[in-house]
C-alpha cells in the first residue's frame, strides 16, 4: 500500500508512452493496454478507498526526500475518495469508447491523450506540491484540449480553441498566485504553506492571491460568470470524453483543488473568512439559477446536458459555500452522483449519436424508446438520478445539501436548491419527451452494441446501488471525506508527523 | 517593486491581447506574454543581491547563494508554455485549413 | 518542402553536424553545468531542422518523420519511467538516487541516475520538437482537407 500513490500515475503513463509504440503493430493491442492499465488503476484505487485508515494520509515522498524539501504525494481520505470517483468513470467511458471510436482514426492517439489525462487528474488529487499540482493540471488540461478537438471539423477546432483560451488564461492565474506564494512564503509545500499562512497578516496582497487563486479555479469549474467555454467544449468531444470531461475533470480541477487549497491551506471556516464562503455561495447560487434557466431553452442533447453540468457544479459550490458538516457531506455526495448520473447521459448521448448521427432534439420524432430500450432505459433512470428523485443516489446527495443549508440558517439558499431540483428535471425530461418517449420511431434504428449498453447499464447499476445503500456508505466512504475538510489546517501537521522524518 | 508592477503590466498587456484582439496569432502572441510575465516574477522571486550562481562546488560557509528554486520552476512553465504555444498554434493552422481565416469573428459558428 | 540554395546546403553540412555534437555534450554534462536534457535536446532538434530546411523533404518523408519521432519520443518517456521505477523497485523509493556516490563530484562520471534522466529527456525532447515542426510547417501536405 505504500507503493499505491506512484503506481496510480507509474501505470497510466507508462501505459500512455507504450500506446504508440504499439498501435503500429496493430491497432487493437492499444485498447488491450489501455483497459488493463485501467483495470489496475480502479482496483488500486478501490483498495485505497476502502482501507486507507482515517486521519492517517500516504504521504510518498519522491526520492526519499522529507516534507517540506522534495515533492510529496499526500493521499487522504478525500484524495482516496476521488481516486475511486475518477477510476470508476473512467474505466466505464473507456468500455464505452471501444466501440464508439469505429467513427474516429487514429485510435493509438485518442488513448494516448486518455491516459494522458486519467495522469493529470491522478496527480492533482494526490499531490501535496503546490507547483507540481499546477504541472498535472496543465497534462490533464492540454489533453483535454486536443480531445475535444479530436473530431477536427470546424466547429470542433473552435470549440478546442474557446476551451484552450479559458483553461489557459486560468492555468495563468494560478501560475501567477504560485509565483506570489512562493515569494511570500518560500515553499510550495502545501503543508509548508499552510504552517506560513497562519503566521501572516491579512494585508490586501494576500486577498490578492485569494482572488487570483479563486478566479482560477472558477474559470476550471466554470461557475457561472465564467462558464462560457463549457457549453462549447464539452458537447463537441467524442461522447466518452464528454462524460468525463462533464464527470470528473471540472470536479477535480475546479471543485477538488480549490476545497484543497482553501479548506487545507488556508484553513478557512465560516468564523476566520466569511468573506470567501459568502462567494462561495453566490458563485453556486448564480451558477444553479442561470445555468438551470438556459438549460431550459437548449435543443441540442448534448449542449443541453452541458448547461446541467454548470448547474449541478453550482450545487457543489453552494455546499462548500454552506460549509457545515452536513453540506460537506452532500458535497462529496453529489460529486459521487453527479460524476456517474452525468457520465451515464452523455453516454446515451452518444449512443444515440452512434445509431442516429443527430444530436438536434427538435429533428427527433420521437419513439426511439421501443428501438433503443437500454439506452432509454439508462437515460430515464439517470435523469432521475441527476434531478434528485429518490432512491437514487442523486436524491441523498441533494437532500443533504439542503438539510445542510436549513441547518446553518440560510433558507433562501435551500429553497433554490430545492425548487430546481424540479427544474432539473423539467429540463432533463424534455429530451426523454422529444427523443424516446412516442409511438413513431425512425426506421432501421438498432439498439447499440453490447459493450456500450453494458457500459450504461453498469452505470445505472451503480446509481441504483448507490442510493441504497447510502446509509453504508456515509460513515465508509464520505463522512471520513468530509472530516478532511472540516479539520482544515490540521492536514499539516499530520502530514509534517509522517513525512518529515525521512 | 518596480520590477514586479511591470511583470503584472506585462501580464495585463497579454490578458489585453487576449480579450481584444481578433486575429487568433495575435491571441496566441498574448499568451506568450502572460507565460513570460510569469516566469519573469519567478525569476525575480529568486534573485539575491550580490549572490553568486547556485552551483556548488565545494561546501563554502557564509556565501549568498541566489534560490536555484525558482530556476527549476520556470524551466518547467518554459517546457509546459512550449507543449500549449505548439498544440495552439496547430490548433490555429488546422482551424485555417477548414476556414482559410485567422479571424475570430468569421470562425464563429457554435452559439446559444 | 523545398530545399534551399547551394550556399545554405554547404553551410548546414559543415556545421550540423558541429550542432548536433554540441546538442549531445549539453545532454551529457547536464548534471555538471548548466543545460541538461530539455536543452540538450531542443539543440539537438535545431540541428535536424536544419538539415530539413536546407535539403528540402517530399510529403511521404515526412510522414515518416512523424512516425518514427512518435516512437523516439514513446521510448524517451518510458526511459525516463524506467529510472524513476528502478529506483523504485531496487531503492525504494521512486526516483532515488540509486548509486549517488559513484565516480567523483564534478566528473563525467557522478551523480549516479542523473545523467540516465537527462539521456531520456534529451531522446524524447529532440523528438518532440522535431515532430512539432514538421506538425507546424507542413500541416497541409499531412492532412489533406
Amino acid at each position: 500500500m505504500e507503493t499505491f500513490p506512484v503506481l496510480l500515475i507509474a501505470i497510466p503513463l507508462g501505459g500512455a508512452f507504450l500506446v504508440p509504440i504499439l498501435c503500429k503493430a496493430w491497432d487493437r493491442l492499444a485498447e488491450i493496454v489501455t483497459g488493463l492499465c485501467l483495470a489496475a488503476v480502479l482496483a488500486l484505487s478501490i483498495y485505497l478507498a476502502f482501507s486507507l485508515e482515517a486521519g492517517k494520509p500516504l504521504v510518498y515522498l519522491f526520492g526519499n526526500w522529507p516534507v517540506p524539501l522534495g515533492i510529496a504525494f499526500a493521499v487522504d481520505r478525500l484524495s482516496a475518495f476521488m481516486l475511486l470517483v475518477v477510476s470508476i468513470l473512467v474505466f466505464f467511458s473507456y468500455i464505452f469508447a471501444i466501440r464508439y471510436m469505429d467513427h474516429f482514426t487514429g485510435s493509438g492517439k485518442f488513448y494516448t491523450l486518455y491516459l494522458l489525462m486519467l495522469v493529470g487528474m491522478n496527480g492533482v488529487v494526490m499531490t501535496g506540491d503546490l507547483f507540481n499540482m499546477f504541472v498535472f493540471m496543465e497534462i490533464a488540461g492540454i489533453s483535454s484540449y486536443a480531445l475535444v478537438a479530436f473530431g477536427t471539423e470546424a466547429e470542433e477546432l473552435e470549440a478546442g480553441f474557446k476551451y484552450m483560451v479559458m483553461g489557459e488564461i486560468a492555468s495563468m492565474m494560478i501560475l501567477l498566485a504560485i509565483a506570489f506564494i512562493y515569494a511570500a512564503t518560500s515553499t510550495l509545500n502545501l503543508a509548508d504553506i499552510s504552517r506560513s499562512f497562519a503566521a501572516m497578516d491579512k494585508t490586501p496582497g494576500f486577498w490578492f492571491v485569494l482572488i487570483l487563486l479563486m478566479s482560477g479555479f472558477s474559470i476550471k469549474a466554470a461557475l457561472v460568470p465564467f462558464h462560457s467555454w463549457l457549453p462549447d467544449a464539452h458537447p463537441s468531444a467524442p461522447a466518452p470524453i464528454s462524460a468525463l470531461l462533464s464527470g470528473v475533470f471540472i470536479k477535480v480541477l475546479g471543485v477538488y483543488a480549490m476545497a484543497r487549497i482553501f479548506f487545507n491551506v488556508y484553513g478557512v471556516s465560516r468564523a476566520s473568512y466569511p468573506a470567501v464562503f459568502n462567494a462561495l455561495l453566490i458563485l453556486g447560487l448564480a451558477s444553479i439559477i442561470i445555468a438551470s434557466l438556459l438549460a431550459l431553452k437548449q435543443t441540442d442533447y448534448k449542449r443541453l446536458l452541458a448547461y446541467s453540468s454548470i448547474s449541478q457544479i453550482g450545487y457543489i459550490v453552494l455546499a462548500l459555500g454552506i460549509g457545515n458538516e452536513l453540506a460537506l457531506i452532500g458535497a462529496l455526495a453529489h460529486i459521487l452522483s453527479h460524476s456517474l448520473g452525468k457520465g451515464l447521459l452523455f453516454l446515451t448521448s452518444g449512443s444515440v449519436v452512434y445509431r442516429v448521427g443527430e444530436r438536434d432534439i427538435t429533428k427527433f420524432t420521437g419513439g426511439l424508446g421501443k428501438q433503443m430500450p437500454w439506452t432509454s432505459l439508462s437515460y430515464n433512470l439517470g435523469a432521475l438520478s441527476v434531478a434528485g428523485m429518490p432512491p437514487f443516489l442523486g436524491f441523498f446527495s441533494k437532500l443533504f445539501i439542503i438539510l445542510g443549508a436549513v441547518k446553518a440558517g440560510f433558507i433562501v439558499p435551500a429553497v433554490v436548491a430545492g425548487l430546481f431540483a424540479v427544474v432539473t428535471l423539467g429540463y432533463l425530461l424534455k429530451i426523454t419527451n422529444k427523443v424516446f418517449w412516442g409511438k413513431e420511431g425512425i426506421k432501421g434504428i438498432k439498439e447499440s452494441p453490447f459493450v456500450m449498453v453494458f457500459a450504461m447499464v453498469s452505470l445505472v447499476v451503480l446509481l441504483v446501488a448507490g442510493g441504497a445503500f447510502f446509509f453504508w456508505l456515509k460513515p465508509h466512504l464520505l463522512q471520513p471525506a468530509a472530516d478532511v475538510l472540516l479539520k482544515g489546517t490540521e492536514y499539516a501537521e499530520i502530514v509534517f508527523r509522517i513525512g518529515a522524518g525521512g | 517593486m518596480i520590477i514586479l508592477v511591470a511583470s503584472l503590466i506585462l501580464f495585463l498587456v497579454g490578458l489585453y491581447a487576449i480579450i481584444t484582439k481578433r486575429n487568433m496569432i495575435k491571441v496566441a502572441v498574448g499568451f506568450s506574454l502572460m507565460e513570460y510575465s510569469v516566469n519573469f516574477l519567478f525569476a525575480i522571486v529568486g534573485f539575491r543581491p550580490g549572490a553568486l550562481p547556485p552551483i556548488l562546488q565545494a561546501v563554502e560557509v557564509g556565501k549568498v547563494y541566489s534560490d536555484p528554486l525558482p530556476q527549476a520552476l520556470v524551466l518547467t512553465a518554459i517546457v509546459i508554455g512550449l507543449g500549449v504555444t505548439a498544440f495552439m498554434l496547430s490548433l490555429i493552422l488546422r482551424l485555417y485549413n477548414r476556414i482559410g481565416s485567422f479571424d475570430l469573428e468569421e470562425i464563429q459558428r457554435l452559439k446559444g | 518542402m523545398k530545399g534551399m540554395t547551394p550556399i545554405v546546403k554547404v553551410v548546414a553540412r559543415i556545421i550540423g553536424g558541429f550542432i548536433f555534437i554540441y546538442g549531445c555534450y549539453i545532454v551529457l554534462y547536464g548534471h555538471l553545468s548548466p543545460g541538461g536534457g530539455f536543452a540538450g535536446g531542443a539543440i539537438i532538434a535545431a540541428g535536424l531542422i536544419l538539415a530539413r530546411l536546407a535539403f528540402g523533404t517530399t510529403a511521404s518523408q515526412e510522414r515518416s518523420t512523424l512516425i518514427s519521432s512518435s516512437i523516439f519520443e514513446s521510448t524517451g518517456g518510458l526511459l525516463f519511467l524506467l529510472v524513476g521505477l528502478l529506483g523504485l523497485f531496487v531503492g525504494g523509493y521512486f526516483f532515488i538516487n540509486l548509486f549517488p556516490s559513484f565516480g567523483t563530484p564534478g566528473r563525467l562520471v557522478s551523480a549516479g541516475s542523473i545523467p540516465f534522466s537527462n539521456i531520456a529527456i534529451g531522446i524524447k525532447v529532440a523528438a518532440a520538437i522535431l515532430s512539432i515542426f514538421v506538425v507546424l510547417a507542413s500541416t497541409k501536405y499531412i492532412f489533406k482537407e
